[in-house]
């Protein structure tokens, strides 16, 4: 018989292992998938992982790509993972990176064509609020109503959806886009224009953001009592209490800074790699950053490790589509089994397997 | 300016590259918006595509990549396949409009084919369907066959095209039935079967008894069918609803250009251009006439199907005034593409507004 015992205390030599086992069990399963829908699985799990940073043909571009496409994920990961160590589930972030596009490309919009220096951080305050103001309909709602934070926010993410449906249709439509949804675009627009900051690297505002993000959120987590009493509140609720600490200002504080996080995100996609508000802005960045934030194991240094992953995984599954014909939804279960095998390595974070003898009647 | 000599620089590689493998048939590559198996509209660019690639069969290679987010995803998986050495790239989703041009500037020598947009550059065409030519005739004949004199039509976005459709639907809707109202639901999607489904029922519970979706899924069929009222294919023949509920159909069939484009590049004699095609040129297919319709309507809208193929007719000829009573053609007179393209107004007689 086979059993799991509980460890006293979480094996630290796991929580390290974990994610590296996962990635290999994903590559094996993965590429007998892989295998059986008649593709050589080892050129698929090769052109995912090692083509897009090593090709001779596509890594000097898709290198630059992959900052692009994890600097988001790696921002809004890091804000998630501050309430998920609380124990505050802001499953909304969608909706928070959405309407803080929204509102921030609203903000700059309103001043079109001006070409004022002051503009585009004047759009990035606006973008973090909109995302906080969004994050706070649920912060309210469970602290004065005790809703349920998960359902409330993910719920708003469709409201949030349907709000970018109309501005990109509506009020924040291109006037010389011949009635076309879809904002103006911010590339034709130097003062705004959230550019790469040194020529192919790949680096905007954006990636700048996410790694000063990943180095606030470690002192915040490490050395900072308020990321002290949110680690209490989530490891020991009763115990915080007892130390003083206020509930609902946690409640307050974590999904804020998710909020102004992923806002912050959506404004700096906006205006750079995305360029517009459409109507299919949203491509689901806030739901990926749930996984990359527990990959990362909710350590900042092991999100931002998390987000570049997440992204190759991407960018290999794009390039695997385009040169072996690798089905879409093949690549997306691909990239499912690798939370799939987090979670279900993470059993052995916190049990040990036990050999049991058989016990003598 | 470095970015760019960066990139002119990585697009020189790769046709070095492309050399170097020297397969020497022309890769023509499908980037879709939604899974090829969604049953409208990127099935239909995908079985058309197929469709090209039996035609030509080994004398071209084929590239496709399914589920490409608009926007900055789509910028990405176009540059790969330029990188990749494809030599002629359709891009099948009004969303790829910016993505397309930019990444079209960085390789001047690779061909692009956008549908649905209005953008064009020296290796950038544009092409698109005039759906409103099918819409007329299923507008007729939801005119024709309605007894409560109530019409639905369920709308995707608020976009020139759907509003198109919908003039074009009520127009003849009137023409065959001047007490006619259309009532129209927004769905914010392309494909949704739930949403779909609501909305249907929701256009039957106001007590329209014909109604017309410009949404993908057989959903509207199917509540339909129970509900003993009539509806009409879109996108594709959804010839399974036959002969009722469904009595006609709208298809979509881009085998035809996909072909007429590759020849092209094949023959060296490729050049960008704006085109909008029709009945005419079988971008627009008008499925079979089925289920109770009478024997005049029948030949109406087969002369109609005829006239506007040949271009005797159109569907958007005055006298015509916009829903707020002012003029908009003048007896006699022809729409331009221009407005057309752009179309954001409802014509007389169309209740309701478009949404913002």
């Amino acid at each position: 018989m086979i059993r799991l015992e509980r460890r006293p205390e979480p094996s630290r030599l796991w929580t390290g292992v974990t994610p590296v086992l996962a990635v290999l069990l994903t590559m094996i399963v993965g590429g007998i998938m892989f295998a059986a829908l008649g593709k050589p699985p080892l050129e698929a799990i090769r052109t995912i992982f090692w083509d897009p940073l090593f090709h001779p043909q596509f890594a000097g571009y898709s290198r630059p790509q992959l900052l692009v496409k994890a600097g988001p994920l790696i921002l809004i990961a890091i804000g998630l993972s501050i309430g998920f160590r609380a124990g505050i589930w802001n499953i909304g972030a969608e909706g928070q990176y959405i309407m803080g596009a929204v509102c921030g490309a609203a903000v700059g919009l309103a001043f079109y064509p001006a070409d004022s220096a002051l503009l585009f951080p004047l759009m990035v305050v606006a973008g973090a609020l909109g995302g906080w103001a969004w994050a706070m309909i649920p912060a309210v709602l469970r602290t004065k109503f005790g809703t349920n934070e998960i359902l409330v926010s993910l719920m708003l993410v469709y409201v949030a959806e349907n709000i970018l449906a109309s501005a990109s249709s509506g009020w924040l439509r291109n006037p010389e886009g011949q009635g076309f949804p879809g904002s103006r675009n911010f590339k034709q627009w130097p003062a705004v224009f959230n550019d790469e900051l040194v020529a192919g690297t790949g680096m905007h505002w954006g990636v700048v953001a996410a790694f000063i993000a990943v180095i606030a959120a470690y002192v915040l987590m490490a050395r900072h009592i308020q990321g002290y009493n949110v680690r209490l509140t989530g490891e020991a609720p009763r115990a915080a209490r007892f130390a003083g600490v206020s509930p609902v200002r946690i409640v307050f504080l974590c999904l804020g800074i998710s909020g102004a996080l992923a806002g912050a995100a959506g404004l700096f996609e906006v205006t750079g790699p995305a360029g517009q508000v459409s109507i299919d802005f949203g491509s689901g960045y806030g739901f990926t950053a749930i996984i990359v934030a527990f990959l990362g194991r909710l350590n900042p240094f092991g999100i931002l490790l998390a987000g570049l992953l997440m992204a190759l995984t991407y960018i290999g599954g794009e390039l695997a589509q385009l040169m072996l014909g690798l089905p879409g939804a093949s690549i997306q279960l691909f990239q499912g089994m690798l939370l799939f095998f987090l979670l279900a390595t993470d059993v052995f974070t916190n049990y040990r397997l036990r050999f049991a003898r058989r016990e003598t009647a | 300016m470095k970015r760019r000599t960066l990139l002119a620089s990585a697009a020189a590689l790769s046709l070095a590259a492309g050399g170097a493998f020297a397969q020497d048939v022309p890769k023509v590559g499908f980037v879709y918006v939604g899974p090829v198996n969604d049953g409208g509209w990127s099935q239909h660019h995908h079985e058309s595509a197929m469709k090209m690639k039996e035609h030509f069969g080994d004398q071209i290679e084929i590239v496709e990549q399914e589920s490409v987010p608009e926007g900055a995803d789509a910028e990405r998986v176009l540059t790969q396949m330029a990188l990749s050495g494809a030599d002629l790239i359709f891009t099948t989703s009004f969303g790829y409009m910016d993505p397309t041009i930019n990444v079209a500037e960085k390789f001047p020598d690779v061909k692009f084919e956008h549908a649905t947009g209005y953008k064009t550059a020296d290796n950038v065409s544009a092409y698109s369907a005039r759906f409103y030519e099918g819409r007329a005739i299923t507008g007729y004949l939801a005119g024709a066959m309605t007894e409560t004199n109530k019409i639905g039509y369920i709308g995707s976005f608020p976009i020139p095209e759907v509003i198109r459709g919908i003039n074009s639907s009520y127009l003849h809707a009137a023409q065959a039935n001047p007490e006619v109202e259309i009532a129209v639901v927004w769905l914010n999607t392309w494909f949704d079967p739930a949403k779909e489904a609501d909305a249907t029922q929701a256009l039957l519970d106001q007590g329209a008894d014909v109604v017309l979706a410009h949404t993908d899924s057989t959903a509207p069929l199917s509540v339909l069918e129970k509900a003993g009222a009539y509806g009409f294919g879109q996108a594709a023949d959804m010839a399974e609803y036959k002969p009722e509920p469904r009595l006609s159909s709208i298809i979509d069939d881009w085998a035809p250009y996909y072909i007429d484009r590759v020849q092209a590049l094949i023959d060296g004699s490729w050049e960008s251009h704006n085109v909008w095609q029709g009945i005419g040129d079988g971008m627009v297919g008008i499925g079979e006439f089925t289920g109770p319709i009478p024997d005049d309507v029948l030949s109406h809208v087969t002369q109609m199907k005829e006239d506007i193929a040949s271009g005797a007719y159109h569907p958007f000829t005055g006298p015509i005034n916009k829903q707020d009573g002012s003029a908009w053609l003048a007896e006699g007179e022809v729409a331009d593409d221009g407005v057309l393209a752009g179309m954001d107004f409802y014509v007389e007689g169309v209740t309701g507004e478009i949404p913002n």
